[in-house]
């Protein structure tokens, strides 16, 4: 059986996330984007790299996440944690609704349902813009701060808290993928015929696991909303929902950390290309795409592993 | 222990089961038999619901099943084996067998406690390796007869009380087939078997009752001795085998 | 009342003939070698920008652009499938989309850099600007002119299909591709017609479609969306299919925003969703 325990390189990988705040404090709300990216990346890891969900529509969760947190910001209170869990729940409740007619699709007709779904939602928020603003996004409200840091245009608290999120839901998630469940999850990955064969009700377990994925994308959208006080369309948008797809695949799908390393690769490069030229980076990031499927089928984490097989 | 009746499935103008009467007393140790396209392997998803009959009625142990989903006559005791490998590829043959008796156990959707704490589950299924001589190691990298032997390990992990293997000894080689052979032998005696083969030694070692079908319908059931010498299954191999071909 | 529904139904069947050119090379490509070729649309765009460098830098009527448009695409298509595509057969659905996603993404800087992010247009001839009124409903020339360029289209390949050698062979090809090749049918030559006459097809689409939707180097991806939907809905392989669903679904966008403008795209979404949930495998899908 594998083995849960942490191991040195995890720990160095976590100590390594807290060097923003020293080395580079000028880029801290880049890092909080990339703690936010890679907690979505992990809430998709669960369904696509663990149960072989394909989605194209994740980013539906990701922004009923935001706007709940952003709606209760602008009309209740301005507590993040509280908002956090409220933002999670509901999101996880549409994860739950969605996840009865999801799980019994394949191949084409389920990546363009959920991507379908996504779209719906988008469309939806654009039409209701008495509550979530419409294209102009949701406005007019300030998170002031978690447990007394506050958060000011250094990022510091911002990271903080971002960071931390990203901690105990990666927590959570290595219990997931350590359990007996995770283990039936990768078995329906493995060969979805064979476990109804083994007594398995596959539809179950695969509804469990999008709610899970669910309600940590719809976390993720409350942090960005917390740290950036303001909500915009995009979070629902298709294009999050296809990069983060894209991201996770960077990284390397059903490793665990693939979200959180292609998030970093991703996004740091974006940033430093699209600043010049937005069309260059749809060349870079074109060609990488095609790099990736060619050369490192299963991503980056997947290719160090393959090379330090190797030797053996 | 297991039996159906009226079995009817057909897709559009094409019949694949019709009118198929089964039973099988506990214990049993029965061969479906037939030439290729008989509709062998369509009674077995059949019976274990991978496919929903157009009629008829299917009752396990006297109770009726014919309603209920796949997974759920696995866990009522029906098991099946597939006859080309349905394996997990990059499951080791250990987690393999432990999700199996996990699903059985009903703790498969523990999302909480660590797999390392399900020892018992971790155990049994390690016992059920150790049996039937199939070392822990990636499925992909089993040799071909350790993953048919698999196979089985699966299956009985469900501790099943019919088990219904579909050839078995497929594409197993002369040298691997031997283990594969004495393990289905030391297979309990309370078990109910019923398996499809197309080697006639394997039948005529392992099987008490032979049933034979062509085209979808259940041409005759018999003892080994009966059925060898039933003209009409002589012609069905022989004579039909070109057509069959 | 009656006058605006017909209005309604003519765009949204006009609009459904640009679907259809669009989407079929990719619904039957896909039927045929289950390879998702998300960059169908860049060929769309590859007939696009051929028209428009045609007509506004050189100088061409039109009319003349519209065959170099089908051939520039259907030329690249094949260039395309011999060098990269072909090593893709095997892989995954997910390797595929990304692949074919990073091939949009390139195209797409490519054209930004030789054509710049404008929007651009071209000149029509006089006789396809304007429009027919009878009875109170406005019927736009360029659009008859879709509709009778679509339906034509859609013969000529039911046509090439039900009555040629080379349509069984892709008939044969669809529906069992292991058996086709067993009777000794060059599958990846008949593959290889099939995907440029779909891309052609696509790049036709696109240079007919700038009169209506303009162009910019993101209509690769824009349009994808549709095409998707066209092809998910109509049925993997089908022509038929792909006929019903681009009409439906063009049908249902005109609609949406005549009688609904507060819907958006909405209603084109809803849609699909419930077709697909209805017929997973699409409206005419085998598979």
């Amino acid at each position: 059986m594998e083995n849960a325990k942490f191991r040195t390189l995890e720990y160095v990988f976590w100590a390594c996330l807290l060097l923003p705040f020293v080395v580079t404090p000028a880029y801290l709300s880049l890092a909080s984007q990339i703690a936010v990216t890679s907690l979505f990346a992990l809430s998709l890891d669960l369904i696509l790299g663990y149960a072989g969900i394909v989605s194209l529509g994740h980013a539906a969760f990701f922004g009923v996440g935001a706007y709940t947190a952003g709606l209760i910001a602008k009309h209740y209170w301005t507590e993040p944690l509280s908002g956090l869990l409220i933002a999670g729940l509901c999101s996880g409740i549409v994860g739950y609704a969605l996840s009865h007619i999801v799980v019994r699709f394949r191949h084409l007709a389920l990546i363009m349902l959920t991507m379908g779904f996504g779209l719906l939602l988008a469309e939806a928020a654009n039409s209701a813009s008495d509550l979530t603003g419409g294209a102009d996004g949701l406005q007019g409200f300030h998170v002031p701060g978690v447990l007394g840091f506050k958060f000011d245009m250094f990022g510091r608290a911002a990271y903080a808290y971002a960071l931390a999120v990203l901690f105990v839901s990666f927590l959570v998630a290595r219990r997931v993928i350590h359990s007996p469940f995770g283990l039936a999850l990768r078995g329906i990955r493995e060969n979805a015929v064979r476990m109804p064969a083994i007594g398995a009700p596959s539809l179950a377990h695969l509804r469990k696991a999008y709610t899970i994925a669910a309600v940590m994308a719809g976390i993720a959208g409350a942090v960005l909303t917390h740290t950036t006080s303001t909500v915009s369309l995009e979070t629902l948008s298709f294009g999050r929902s296809a990069d983060v797809l894209v991201i996770l695949i960077l990284g390397g799908a059903g490793r665990l950390y693939g979200g959180i390393v292609g998030a970093i690769i991703y996004m740091v490069a974006r940033d430093q290309f699209s600043g010049v030229n937005p069309q260059y980076w749809y060349f870079w990031i074109g060609l990488l795409l095609v790099a990736v499927v060619m050369f490192l089928p299963n991503g980056i984490l997947g290719g160090l592993s393959a090379l330090r097989k190797k030797p053996q | 222990m297991l039996s159906a009746r009226n079995l009817n499935k057909s897709f559009g103008s094409l019949v694949v089961a019709q009118d198929v009467a089964l039973d099988l007393p506990k214990g049993a140790r029965y061969a479906l038999i037939g030439p290729n396209g008989a509709g062998k392997t369509t009674l077995i998803n059949l019976l274990t619901g991978m496919l929903a009959a157009d009629s008829g009625t299917i009752l396990l142990d006297g109770s009726d099943i014919t309603d209920l989903k796949p997974h759920q006559r696995v866990r009522r005791g029906l098991a099946r084996t597939f006859q080309i490998n349905a394996l997990f590829p990059r499951l080791t043959a250990l987690e393999s067998v432990t999700l199996a008796v996990l699903e059985r156990e009903g703790h498969a959707h523990n999302w909480w406690r660590g797999l390392a704490a399900h020892r018992q589950a971790i155990d049994e299924a390690a016992g059920i390796l150790n049996s039937l001589n199939i070392p822990d190691r990636e499925t992909a990298e089993l040799a071909y007869g350790q993953q048919r032997l698999l196979e089985i390990a699966l299956a009985l992990a469900t501790r099943p009380r019919v088990l219904l293997l579909d050839e078995p000894a497929a594409g197993v080689p002369k040298d691997e087939s031997a283990a594969l052979f004495s393990a289905i032998e030391s297979l309990s005696g309370e078990l109910t078997i019923l398996f499809i083969e197309h080697d006639m030694n394997v039948v005529f070692r392992f099987a008490s009752r032979i049933i034979v079908m062509v085209s979808g319908r259940i041409l005759v059931e018999g003892t080994p001795d009966a059925i060898g010498r039933d003209p009409r299954v002589r012609e069905v191999y022989l004579g039909g085998h070109a057509r069959a071909a | 009342m009656f006058a605006s529904l017909a209005g309604v139904l003519f765009d949204g069947f006009a609009y459904g003939m640009l679907l259809f050119l669009l989407s079929v090379g990719l619904s039957v490509t896909l039927g045929m070698m289950n390879f998702v070729n998300l960059a169908h649309c860049s060929f769309a765009m590859v007939g696009a920008y051929a028209t428009f460098s045609l007509a506004a830098r050189h100088g061409w009527p039109f009319l003349a652009t519209l065959p170099m448009a089908f051939v520039a695409a259907a030329v690249i298509s094949i260039i395309l499938e011999r060098t990269l595509y072909r090593r893709l057969y095997r892989s995954s659905d997910l390797d595929q989309c990304l692949f074919t996603i990073g091939i949009v993404f390139i195209s797409i800087a490519v054209y930004a850099w030789f054509y710049t992010t404008e929007q651009q247009s071209v000149q029509v001839p006089e006789w396809l600007k304007g429009a027919q009124h009878v009875g109170g409903t406005t019927f736009a020339n360029y659009r008859i002119f879709l509709i009778v360029i679509g339906l034509a289209i859609t013969a000529a390949l039911v046509l090439l299909v039900e009555r040629t050698r080379f349509g069984a062979q892709v008939r044969a090809a669809v529906d069992n591709q292991r058996m086709a090749r067993g009777l000794g049918i060059d599958v990846d030559r008949a593959f290889m017609f099939t995907f440029a006459l779909g891309g052609g097809l696509a790049g036709l689409g696109g240079a007919l479609s700038i009169q209506m939707v303009g162009l910019d180097p993101t209509f690769a991806l824009a349009y994808l969306v549709y095409v998707l939907i066209v092809v998910a809905v109509g049925g993997l392989g089908s022509i038929g299919g792909s006929f019903a669903a681009a009409v439906v679904l063009g049908i249902s966008d005109m609609a949406g925003k005549y009688y609904f403008p507060w819907l958006g795209a909405f209603l084109i979404y809803l849609v699909m969703v419930a077709l697909l949930m209805w017929r997973p495998l699409g409206l005419f899908g085998k598979r």
